[in-house]
Order: C-alpha cells, then sequence, then structure tokens
C-alpha cells in the first residue's frame, strides 16, 4: 500500500512554526516562576477533576474556593492572604502522589487537602506524614484513614462507612423488615460499608440473604438484580455509588423491582439523584450534608452565596466538604497563632466547628482519638420532584448527631502516633 | 437454578444485541480501512449527549432518529481531516491518533456539558417489564434489541444488494483492485466510516435511557465491542453479530456464578481464542497477518 | 575519533551530565526532583517497550501489564518478604519477566494487529486480577503497606526514603543498569537480527534468522526490563495499584515512543521527558489538560511520526 500524500494546507513546516511560538509562550511561563507573593499562606488541594469522579471533586474545590474568599475577606491567616493550589491527581495514585510532592516541596504549601478517591487519599496522606504536612481528607470514605492508617497530621470530614452504616441501620430494620439483600461495589469502600451493615444486621436479629459483589463500573445490573429478586428479601441495599448508583438505580425502576422490594441503602448524594430520571429518584438514604435545612442558622446564607458561585444550583455535600477543609485550617491556625503543623494537629483534637461553619443542628468536632470529624447524618428519603424547588429533591426526616453513628475510639483501630 | 440460568442466558442475549451494535460499527471500519477506532467510545457518548440536547425540542423519537446522523456527520468530518493522512501506514499510528481522539472527545464533552451526569427518561411505555416474573425483559430493552435487529438486518442487506455496499465488501478483500477497477477508494472509505460512527452513535443514544449519560460513559464499552470482533472473527460482520451475543451471555453467566470474573471473562475468552484459533470463529485465515 | 564518533561521544555525555546533576538545574527551572525521578522511570519504561518496538518492529499495546506486574511485585516483596530494596526490585522484575516469557510464546506467531489486540487482551486479565484479588493485591485502592526501605550496606545506609536526591540517583543507577544491559544487547549478533527483523522480516527469515525465537527473546527482555521500570514505580509512590496495568497505561509509554523517535535509543527518554513535563504542567495550569495531551497525540502522529530525534535527524542528513 503506498503512502498518500499529506494534503498541502497541513504542512509540517507551518505547524511548527504556529506551534513554536504559541508554545514558546506558554510552556515558558511556569518555568521561570515568577517572585510570588512567598508571603502568602498557601492551601494545597488534590482532587481527581477528570475521570469518574470528576463531578463530586469538581464540587469540593468550589466549596474550598469560597471558603478561601471567606476568609481572606476576613484578614486571612495571622493576618496574610490565602492562596488555594488546586492540582488534578486525575484519579491516579501516581500522579496524585506526585501532585502532592509537587505542591510541598516546590509550591511550599502549608495545608494539603484531598482527596475524593480513598485510595490516593492513602497514598497521600503517606507524603503528608513524611513531609510534616497538616492534611485533611475531604471526601476519601474508607474506614482506615481515620481507623488503622491513621497519621497524627490526617484528619478527615466525610462519614466512615461505620458511621453511615450505623445511621440507617436501626430504621431500615423497623420499618421494612429482616432480610437484606445487598449490591455491593466490589472494592474497599463497598466491602467495609457492606461489613458493617451486615454486623448491624445480625446484632438486630435479621438475615442477609445474599450480598452481590458488582465491580466498578458495571453498566448493566441485571444479572445482581435477577439474583437479588430470586432471593426474595425484605429491602435491597444498594452500597454502589456514583454512576453505579445512577445505572443500578436506573434498572431497578425500569425492572419494576422498586414495586416488589423496597429500595434503600447508606450514602447517597444529591449528584446522583440530579442525574436520575424523575421515576428513579426513591428509597431511604443518609446523606452527609443537606442544603435545605430551615431554622438552621447561616445554612440559607452559604446556600445563597454557593449558588452564585455555582451556575445557579445549590451545594452539595461535596461543596460542604471542601469548604469545611480549608475553613478548619484557617480557624485553628487563627486560633493557635502558628503555623506548626504538629501544634496545630494536636489544637485539632476536639476541636469544635462554629455555627456558620458546621452548617447544621447538632455538636459537631473533631474527635481527638481517631480524627474523625463527628458530623451529623442526615436520614431520609429521596423526592422524585422537589416541591418548592427542582433541587429538593431528599426529604430529610432525622439528623443524628456523628458521634451517636461513630463507632468508639477503639473500636476503629486507630492509635495516633506523635512525632517525637 | 434452570430458571436463574435460563433467565441469564436470555439477559445476556439482550446485553449482548447491544455489544453486537457498537461492535458492527467498529468493524465495519476496521475491515475496509484497517484502522483501529479507539475513539468509538467516545463517538457513542457524544450520540447520547446530542440525543439529549435535542431531546426537549423533538422528544425522544426524534433524538433517536436524528443525532445518529448527527454523529455521523461529525465522524465523517474527522475522518477526511485526521483519519484519511492515515490510511496505508502502520495501524499503530491510527490507533494512536484514535486514542488521542478519544482523549480529547470526553474532555470535550466534559467541558460543554459538565462532568455530571445528565438524567434521560425514556418514553412512558416502554419503560414497564413485561411481566413480574420476566422483569428484566422490559419494554425498552426489547426495544433496543427490536432496533438492533432492524439495524443489522438493514445493514447487511446494504452491503449484499447496495453497489456501494458490494464495493465496500470487495475493498475488504482487496482495496487495490478496487480501486484499479476505478471506483473512488476515497470516497467509499469515508462513506465507510461514517456508516460506522452512525452505529456508534444510535448505541450511544440507545444506552442513555439504560445508563447515567456522563463523559466516561464510552471507555467501558469500547473493549468488550473490540473483542465481539475478536472473537466472531476479524473480516466478518456475521461473526461479529456471533461474537457480540457469545460475550454478552458468557458475561450475564458468570455474573450468576463467580461475579468478581464476569468483566474478566471476556478478555479470558478473547485470549483462547487468538491462540487456539486466531481467525476468530467466522474469521478468514490470514486477514490481519500484516 | 572520526567526526561521527565524537559527536555521538559528546551527545552521550551530555546526555548523562543531564542526568546527573538534574537535581540541580530542575528546581531553578521550577520544577522538583520527585519530577526528575518520575521522568526517568517513566522513560525507562518507554525504552524497554521501544526495545520491542522500534528495534523489532513489533508492536506491544499491553506491556503496561509488565509494567504493573513488576509494581506488584516489587511492592509485595517489601510488603512480606524482605527488607531490602534492591531484592524486592529483583522480584518485580521476575514477575514481570517470566509472565512476559510465558505469555510471549503463546502469542510470537501472531503479527500487526493481531499481535496488538491479544496483548492488550492479557494486559487487561492482568488489570482485572489485581482488581479483583483484592485481599491480595488491595483491589481498586492499590496496595499498601510497604515503603521502600534505606540501603544497608553494613557500616553505613543510604537514605533513600526520606531525602528525595538520593533516592533519584538510586533510580538513575538502577536506569544506567538498564540502559548499559540494552545497549549491550542491541549491539550483539542478536541486537542485529532484532533490526534485521524490523527492516525486512521475509529476507530475515531467508537469511537463517530464527524469526519466532527472536522475536520472543526479544519480548521477554523487554519485559524484564520494563518490569524494573515498574518496581521503581512502585518504589517512587510507596504504592501499586491497577491502574498501571492498564491498557491506557500503555498507550502512554507507546506515545513517548513514539514522540521522542521509535528508532532511535534515546528517543523514547526524550519523549518521556516531554510528555510527564507537559502533562504536569498542563494538569496545573488547566482542567483542560485532557484535551491538549490528546491533541498532541494527534498532532505528532500527523506530522511527527518519526518523532522528535527522528525529525532532528532527517534535519541533519537533509
Amino acid at each position: 500500500m503506498k503512502n498518500e500524500q499529506i494534503p498541502q494546507k497541513f504542512d509540517r513546516r507551518t505547524v511548527l512554526k504556529t506551534a513554536a511560538a504559541a508554545g514558546v509562550m506558554q510552556i515558558a511561563s511556569p518555568f521561570v516562576v515568577p517572585a510570588w507573593t512567598a508571603d502568602n499562606v498557601k492551601m494545597g488541594m488534590v482532587d481527581p477533576l477528570t475521570g469518574v469522579y470528576a463531578a463530586p471533586a469538581g464540587n469540593e474545590v468550589i466549596g474550598a474556593k469560597y471558603a478561601v474568599e471567606q476568609i481572606n475577606a476576613k484578614g486571612g491567616i495571622l493576618g496574610r492572604q490565602v492562596e488555594l493550589l488546586v492540582e488534578d491527581s486525575a484519579n491516579d495514585v501516581g500522579t496524585g502522589v506526585q501532585k502532592a510532592r509537587k505542591l510541598i516541596e516546590r509550591d511550599n504549601v502549608n495545608f494539603i487537602i484531598g482527596d475524593v478517591n480513598s485510595g490516593i487519599a492513602a497514598a497521600i496522606a503517606q507524603v503528608t506524614a513524611e513531609k510534616k504536612v497538616l492534611h485533611i481528607v475531604s471526601g476519601g470514605h474508607t474506614d482506615s484513614i481515620t481507623g488503622k492508617d491513621c497519621h497524627w497530621n490526617v484528619y478527615r470530614v466525610c462519614n466512615t462507612t461505620r458511621m453511615e452504616a450505623n445511621s440507617v441501620s436501626d430504621l431500615l430494620y423497623s420499618k421494612y423488615g429482616k432480610k437484606w439483600h445487598f449490591i455491593t461495589p466490589d472494592y474497599a469502600f463497598g466491602h467495609t460499608l457492606y461489613d458493617a451493615c451486615a454486623a448491624n444486621l445480625k446484632k438486630l436479629g435479621g438475615t442477609v440473604t445474599g450480598n452481590e459483589l458488582t465491580p466498578l463500573g458495571t453498566t448493566d445490573f441485571s444479572a445482581y438484580l435477577i439474583k437479588a429478586k430470586a432471593a426474595n428479601p425484605d429491602v435491597l441495599l444498594l452500597l454502589v455509588q456514583g454512576s453505579d448508583m445512577i445505572n443500578c438505580l436506573k434498572q431497578i425502576v425500569q425492572f419494576g423491582l422498586d414495586k416488589q422490594i423496597h429500595v434503600a441503602g447508606t450514602q447517597q448524594e444529591l449528584e446522583s439523584l440530579a442525574g436520575l430520571p424523575p421515576e428513579a429518584r426513591i428509597g431511604i438514604w443518609m446523606f452527609e450534608w443537606y442544603w435545605k435545612q430551615p431554622g438552621v442558622p447561616h445554612v440559607a446564607e452559604f446556600v445563597a452565596e454557593m449558588r452564585k458561585r455555582n451556575g445557579g444550583k445549590v451545594p452539595t455535600a461535596r461543596h460542604w466538604f471542601g469548604y469545611v477543609s480549608a475553613m478548619t485550617f484557617a480557624l485553628v491556625a487563627n486560633q493557635q497563632k502558628t503555623l506548626d503543623a504538629v501544634k496545630l494537629a494536636q489544637a485539632l483534637g476536639d476541636f469544635e466547628l462554629p455555627p456558620e461553619v458546621k452548617l447544621q443542628p447538632n455538636k459537631v468536632y473533631y474527635r481527638k482519638g481517631d480524627h474523625q470529624l463527628m458530623t451529623s447524618a442526615f436520614v431520609g428519603e429521596a423526592v422524585s420532584k422537589g416541591k418548592d424547588d427542582p433541587e429538593d429533591l431528599y426529604r430529610v426526616d432525622s439528623v443524628v448527631p456523628g458521634d451517636k453513628t461513630a463507632p468508639s475510639v477503639a473500636d476503629t483501630g486507630c492509635e495516633v502516633k506523635w512525632p517525637a | 437454578m434452570t430458571q436463574l440460568l435460563l433467565f441469564n442466558i436470555t439477559n445476556g442475549l439482550i446485553i449482548g444485541a447491544f455489544y453486537v451494535l457498537m461492535a458492527l460499527g467498529l468493524s465495519l471500519i476496521l475491515n475496509l480501512s484497517n484502522v483501529i477506532n479507539f475513539a468509538h467510545g467516545g463517538f457513542l457518548v457524544l450520540g447520547g449527549y446530542i440525543a439529549y440536547t435535542i431531546t426537549p425540542y423533538v422528544g425522544f423519537w426524534g433524538g433517536l432518529l436524528i443525532a445518529p446522523p448527527l454523529t455521523a456527520l461529525i465522524g465523517l468530518t474527522v475522518e477526511r481531516i485526521l483519519i484519511r493522512p492515515l490510511y496505508g501506514r502502520d495501524p499503530l499510528y491510527s490507533l494512536l491518533l484514535t486514542f488521542g481522539l478519544a482523549f480529547i472527545i470526553e474532555d470535550g464533552t466534559r467541558f460543554i456539558w459538565g462532568a455530571q451526569g445528565k438524567p434521560v427518561t425514556v418514553p412512558a411505555f416502554l419503560a414497564k417489564p413485561l411481566s413480574i416474573d420476566f422483569f428484566f425483559i422490559t419494554g425498552y430493552r426489547l426495544f433496543m434489541v427490536a432496533v438492533v435487529a432492524v439495524t443489522v438486518t438493514l445493514l447487511f442487506a446494504f452491503l449484499r444488494y447496495t453497489r456501494i455496499g458490494v464495493r465496500i465488501r470487495a475493498g475488504t478483500l482487496d482495496l487495490e483492485t478496487v480501486s484499479a477497477l476505478g471506483i473512488n477508494v476515497r470516497a467509499l472509505r469515508s462513506l465507510n466510516f461514517a456508516a460506522g460512527i452512525f452505529l456508534a452513535g444510535l448505541s450511544g443514544v440507545l444506552a442513555a435511557g439504560q445508563l447515567g449519560l456522563e463523559p466516561t460513559m464510552g471507555t467501558g464499552l469500547l473493549m468488550p465491542s473490540f473483542i465481539a470482533i475478536i472473537v466472531g472473527g476479524v473480516g466478518s460482520l456475521t461473526g461479529t453479530l456471533l461474537g457480540g451475543l457469545l460475550i454478552g451471555v458468557a458475561s450475564g453467566l458468570t455474573a450468576v456464578f463467580f461475579p468478581a470474573a464476569s468483566e474478566a471473562v471476556i478478555y479470558v475468552m478473547m485470549a483462547v481464542v487468538l491462540l487456539i484459533r486466531p481467525r476468530g470463529l467466522l474469521g478468514e485465515e490470514g486477514m490481519m497477518s500484516t | 575519533m572520526s567526526g561521527e564518533q565524537t559527536r555521538k561521544f559528546v551527545v552521550l555525555a551530555a546526555i548523562w551530565l543531564a542526568l546527573i546533576f538534574a537535581p540541580y538545574w530542575i528546581v531553578p527551572l521550577g520544577g522538583y526532583t520527585a519530577l526528575a525521578t518520575r521522568v526517568l522511570v517513566l522513560g525507562l519504561a518507554a525504552m524497554s517497550l521501544n526495545f520491542l518496538l522500534g528495534f523489532t518492529g513489533v508492536l506491544s499495546f499491553g506491556h503496561a501489564a509488565y509494567f504493573g506486574l513488576g509494581a506488584y511485585g516489587t511492592g509485595l516483596a517489601l510488603k512480606f518478604m524482605t527488607g531490602s530494596t534492591p531484592l524486592s526490585l529483583v522480584m518485580g522484575m521476575l514477575l514481570g519477566g517470566v509472565a512476559g516469557g510465558l505469555l510471549g510464546a503463546l502469542i510470537v506467531r501472531r503479527r500487526g494487529v493481531y499481535f496488538a489486540m491479544v496483548t492488550i487482551a492479557f494486559g487487561q486479565v492482568f488489570y482485572y486480577i489485581a482488581f479483583q484479588w483484592s485481599s491480595l493485591t488491595g483491589g481498586d485502592d492499590g496496595l499498601r503497606g510497604f515503603s521502600r526501605q534505606p540501603l544497608d550496606f553494613g557500616f553505613f545506609q543510604i537514605d533513600i526514603l526520606s531525602n528525595t536526591n538520593y533516592f533519584y540517583y538510586f533510580v538513575l543507577a538502577c536506569f544506567a543498569l538498564a540502559v548499559a544491559a540494552m545497549g549491550i544487547i542491541l549491539r550483539s549478533p542478536f541486537g542485529r537480527g532484532m533490526i534485521a527483523i524490523r527492516e525486512n522480516e521475509r529476507r530475515a527469515r531467508f537469511l537463517g534468522v530464527p524469526i519466532e525465537r527472536h522475536i520472543w527473546i526479544a519480548f521477554t527482555l523487554s519485559c524484564f526490563f520494563i518490569a524494573l521500570a515498574g518496581g521503581l514505580y512502585a518504589l517512587v509512590n510507596n504504592f501499586a495499584d491497577p491502574k498501571g496495568l492498564h491498557y491506557s497505561q500503555s498507550g502512554d509509554f507507546v506515545m513517548m515512543a513514539v514522540m521522542g523517535g521509535m528508532r532511535t535509543f534515546w528517543g523514547p527518554l526524550l519523549g518521556a521527558v516531554v510528555f510527564v513535563v507537559l502533562q504536569d504542567y498542563l494538569s496545573s495550569v488547566t482542567i483542560n489538560w485532557m484535551s491538549f495531551v490528546g491533541m498532541l497525540f494527534v498532532l505528532v502522529v500527523l506530522f511527527f511520526p518519526r518523532g522528535l530525534l527522528g525529525f532532528i535527524r532527517r534535519k541533519r542528513e537533509a
């Protein structure tokens, strides 16, 4: 087969020249690092802005940016302005670790936030512990981060899987019945969530009729649903998240299974409900934070301000995670009047969040023993169409405080070892 | 147990039908032009998003009818500008180029429509299962199978009975002779590529009804299509048809007994076929030995 | 020495000087040592792939599987078996290399698109094993709980764990060993045989070169080298994850080789430099870095198929 000629228009020489011109301008810049204000306090944020978790990660960043805005408006940290440097971990551990090192070694950040992906969060935690940088895990849920792999410099905002399981178990048992069937995503988050739920069910006296382990990214759940239906449970618990949750729920409703079996689960997010057609917005879940909290101080203002920065849409739990993470640094640093990581990490033990940051009715604080934020679980039910607001897709029935859903420190397996 | 097996085989055939649609498009492009289109999943996603965008104006059926041709148009442009220079070169280059193209499409869809998944509703009368027992055979899935069946029939008829179809088939066997006979091979390739992308777009529209529509949707659906082609036999569209159904059934059955392996089993199938009968079930010897 | 030989010597010296002093000149340019280490590791991987692709003419699009196996092998060795970093690297190399040898024997008769697809298939099988066998590999969360250990020479230690620069030099040393081995092999009669196969397989067969055996040996060797790169990668992150086995990782390696110049020895390293640095920089600057990287792929394929070094070489020959 003969080679076909490249058409004249796309001549190699022209491309070279244009590329060179554009490239030199673009590429030259960051390698000639401007003497930027070495005076600023820098926060680094590593999140998977591309890939399957792009939506929640993006929202966390928006929340953190808003927090930084507010911090600077009130005078910054220790009188210095705060800069938020955001890096994309691309949902890849190697990239996440590299970006964390970049932020710490090249950009000299004082704090690190991240990652939504628990595996990457844990890997970054190793780097931050090694480099002695205060690190808040905003959205990675795996238990070990504030459990057996806890570090002195790592705190976490979002719930652990055991907290999530504990928040709904009693309700589901009393309301729906004792035979539970699970659809569990086949990775650490799913496994620990299942273990927690199954343990609770056993304590209450119920039975597990089956556990379908689905590979991450499964698009077609029909085979698993066939098995689930054959097992004849009272309630089908969906532990899958993100796109898996959307696909699974969509198919359950199309199959009409929701008319025969109750559907419920643990963690649910507004992003997923918004991505579902109205008829598939069903089930009892827990949210980690919800925007509509009438009567709770400061929430309405927060929601209004976030709408302006979020394309008119309401903030989700993810926005709140990013917001809290960034605000925590400012609050504790300004309180202790230092940027020293060890001192701040110690001060965060039992640190309570003020009303304008916690944005929920109960007491919210970072527990000293395992560095886990005792944040509430918003237990409720999905709503197919919002009553007054098209984004009000969830009805909150109860807000359970974090220290009621969390296992005791001893049970988490965390033993914080402080540096000498 | 037999009921479970029967259910899963039937269900597997339904899933397989969907793989067939996507794999056929990929196969068309591969057979005639020797191009491995790694961006096929991206075009699927594009088809879904285009349908999502125009549905408020033309309804679900309008979306189904208009989105695939629009996607094919985009495919045509891509072929003209990017793929055409690569014909005759080592297949490595088309692989790399379409690989990069897949990146661009994924990022582009995220840029235009956002990372957040989009809700897609199918017409209510389709979204009902056949019966309580056969709940997994919904109207929509039957509709999908019907669409695939009709499309496949039309495709095969097109290739068998129309002049262009015959030329395409001749081209897959010996493109040089076809060219020597005075046929405009460039136009033929463009048309063939557009046809393949049309099928990708159609798959996308159908998929959006069943799955969450988001930018990374296409990547998970690409590999099964390749495997369908390899198992069925490169160069044979009937083989691709068979291959798609086979892997659908294999995947469904494995999900019953060994769910952890339900995705890996199709790769194992591919490996086995390549080792024992490399031309695939219905492929022709020496099709791809260059 | 002739002019040509002097020039080659100068180039080689320049390359090694640049590598040896990298931690010192990279910082003023706005980089950081960990970036240089990453470039080295991925560059080694690309060069290992190129050993097969550029010099034998055989396309494997699933080589990341052996890279990943090397990473897991090293990680598992460090976690369960030994406290010695070099030994764990050897174990990683063995895991990836032996797997490559076994699989290579099975597929060596195929060519072209078939070969590429089988390599993708096998690669993905390993990916799924790593993903699903979570009790051993940690599944999607990856293999954790190990870290590179300080090198113990009896009466002194080199702390490659906490000192980034020391670790860079350790990686450079491994890189040098591997590259030297590759160079020696390529210069040997066996290496000449490989190039003969690339240039014209039929003629090589007529000349009595045992094609299948040569390709198998080249394949296996390249798997050993890339497994070493994988092991080093696990040490860089103190982490191994399934992503390293995925075909998209293979695609990156192929791109580095092509971008730098497939038919040259050092081309892939240059390709790795450009690719890694560009990706690192772009992803910090814009969230749409994937579009730019994709466009880079497209532009390289359309206009610079011989890669940067290939382009420079042609200019000089013109």
